[in-house]
């Protein structure tokens, strides 16, 4: 069947298509394509000695591996947050609410510098962890943290429409049918969210690898410890060096377009179980 | 009193971040200033100087308004577009990028009087209270038990004269670049954090109470001392570096704007005498003897060293020091290990 040759049932699809590519290479592919354009400058071998020298290598694995740890915890305590919205109904639940968005609002580098001071060894947080010899500013754990922080409002904004969209009567059907709390849990409730889930996951964790404002202020900058790769791309930018900076732009978005691209594969092999 | 205000953390919070202030209503021509972070309340004050000193000798109005961020970042906005009639950095390798783009001769240096830095400033140390840990010289930062803040060279201009002026002082003192490469790598072994720019190190040192002494620009020491100081004392090394923050006109931006004079004017005040005594109030060094005479009180003597004389041009010393995989980068494989 071809669809091309057929009239749209619904109008205006010209219109919105074109507005919608003109949209999209504007804001996001002719930047985009501008960067590996300015790589054009270096040799092949010039390009593979920037992206695999030790130390930008040692930034890729730190950046990447907080980034997901940290999606990782938001993808859990986000959910929770998100159930605990959408399903029950408490005083100063509206506060709540508006909280979650906070991280979204506040200048990165205001929360950089909030966090760092309250996870230094003199601060509030940092004190008496550092008692238990857990040190969390300048550390990777540090940059976990603010990674988490910007990163909680992707999970539960995701999930919370989704979950206050659940027909409760499907799960009251379960249990009349003499389906257990953990039966109506894991075999209703978890596959219906699972793909909203991936979502908000891909997002928190998207954001993280490209955040510089707030981690740089919490990561100690250690070359080879605690330099994540945004710190090296300014590092490169400040000797002028624009193709080496955007070699490791490159990487960055290359790892991140695959990781995403996984992610949403899961997503609609998961989309297609989940459908009836 | 207690450091953090709001006024700290808004103003730290704006590091980095570009913001530009009108400083009057824009009426006749306009000049924009493009300069590095430190020198926002310098330069509020001097160009409302200005602005009074135009008026009275051409009868003109004019406005002057500032952009501060990094210093490199700065030159990159510069190059980028950015309509600077003037730039007032904090290294001569930044402007050197500007001239090498085109924008500007590269002779700029040889346009204005004292290599086009009208003021100078020094490398000393921020210590707490009473000098816990007796440091007195370079040669104490390297003593067993001592922390050590200074910021990265390879992100912030400032952290390079730093680290210029220790290599300058341990090759005066032991001879030989080897044993100033040992020197200076036992520093950076001391060094719990490498923050980005000088007002974080500054913070970092300040507000988290991290390290025993951070090593800072004379009029950054300054500055931290007045909003704290029951808590810090400044100690002054017997050498250091001559830090030359440079000034030039962006020729393509004034010939295009029809600014030149006023730009040039506007860089030529800042070497009268009310410019420099405005240089002084805000603690950097002032060229002219007679101001110099009459802050005296206010700048303790060292011996200084330019960046030329030791390490012949900061061309030079980016390539060997700072460029990727040169001696800082080098330093830090030994450090890590």
């Amino acid at each position: 069947m071809n669809m091309r040759a057929q009239r749209r049932v619904l109008p205006g699809f010209g219109l919105t298509m074109g507005i919608t590519v003109l949209y999209l290479s504007l804001i996001v592919l002719i930047p985009l394509a501008t960067l590996p354009a300015r790589t054009m400058t270096m040799s092949w071998a010039q390009f593979w000695e920037t992206i695999t020298d030790p130390r930008v290598v040692a930034s890729y694995r730190l950046s990447l591996g907080a980034s997901l740890a940290a999606a990782s915890v938001n993808a859990v305590f986000g959910a929770l947050v998100a159930w605990v919205l959408a399903r029950y109904s408490f005083p100063g639940r509206r506060i709540v609410d508006a909280l979650v968005d906070l991280p979204f609002a506040l200048p990165t580098a205001v929360a950089g510098i909030v966090l760092t001071t309250l996870y230094a060894p003199t601060g509030w947080l940092g004190a008496p962890l550092a008692k238990y010899g857990i040190s969390v500013a300048f550390t990777p754990l540090g940059i976990t943290v603010a990674l988490i922080f910007i990163g909680l409002p992707f999970v539960v904004r995701t999930l919370q429409p989704v979950i206050e969209d659940l027909d409760p009567e499907v799960e009251e059907a379960a249990t009349s049918l003499g389906a257990s709390r953990g039966g109506v849990l894991f075999r209703i409730i978890l596959p219906n969210l699972f793909p909203a889930w991936l979502t908000g996951f891909a997002l928190a964790f998207a954001r993280a690898v490209g955040e510089y404002g707030s981690v740089v202020f919490i990561s100690g900058n250690m070359p080879m410890r605690t330099e994540i790769s945004p710190l090296l791309i300014v590092t490169k930018l400040e000797q002028y060096d624009y193709a080496g900076a955007t070699a490791i732009a490159v990487v960055m978005l290359a790892i991140s377009f695959v990781l995403l691209l996984a992610i949403n594969g899961l997503q609609s092999w998961a989309r297609r179980r989940v459908a009836p | 009193m207690q450091f953090v205000t709001i006024k700290t953390v808004v103003r730290a919070s704006a590091i980095g971040l570009l913001w530009m202030s009108l400083v009057a209503p824009a009426a006749g021509q306009t000049l924009l200033n493009a300069s590095y972070d430190p020198t926002r309340e310098l330069y509020q004050d001097f160009n409302a100087a200005f602005i009074k000193h135009w008026k009275a000798k051409t009868g003109q109005t004019i406005a002057v308004k500032q952009s501060h961020a990094g210093s490199g970042a700065q030159a990159r906005a510069v190059i980028d577009g950015l309509e600077a009639d003037v730039v007032t950095l904090a290294l001569a390798y930044d402007v050197d990028a500007i001239a090498q783009s085109g924008l500007t001769s590269t002779a700029w240096q040889k346009r204005f009087p004292q290599n086009s830095s009208p003021y100078t400033s020094t490398i000393v140390f921020l210590v707490r209270k009473g000098n816990p840990k007796g440091i007195k010289d370079w040669g104490d930062l390297a003593k067993p038990g001592i922390q050590i803040i200074t910021p990265n060279p390879k992100t912030s201009g400032g952290a390079r004269w730093n680290y210029l002026a220790a290599w300058g002082w341990a090759l005066r003192q032991f001879g030989g670049d080897d044993k100033a490469r040992q020197f200076v790598a036992d520093l950076y072994k001391k060094v719990p954090v490498l923050d980005s720019g000088a007002r974080t190190s500054t913070m970092t040192f300040v507000r988290r109470q991290i390290g025993d002494v951070l090593i800072a620009w004379e009029n950054e020491a300054y500055l931290a001392l007045q909003e704290s100081p029951n808590q810090l004392e400044i100690v002054v090394p017997s050498l250091s570096i001559l830090a030359e923050p440079p000034v030039a006109v962006v020729d393509k931006v004034v010939d295009r704007k029809g600014t030149r004079a006023i730009a040039e004017a506007y860089l030529q005040y800042l070497y009268s005498p009310e410019g420099q005594e405005i240089a002084a109030k805000h603690h950097y060094r002032p060229r002219d003897q007679a101001i110099a005479a009459k802050f005296a009180g206010s700048f303790t003597k060292l011996k200084l060293f330019t960046v030329d004389e030791v390490f012949g041009s900061w061309q030079n010393a980016q390539k060997t020091h700072f460029a990727d995989g040169a001696a800082f980068d080098r330093l830090y494989k030994v450090v890590s290990r």
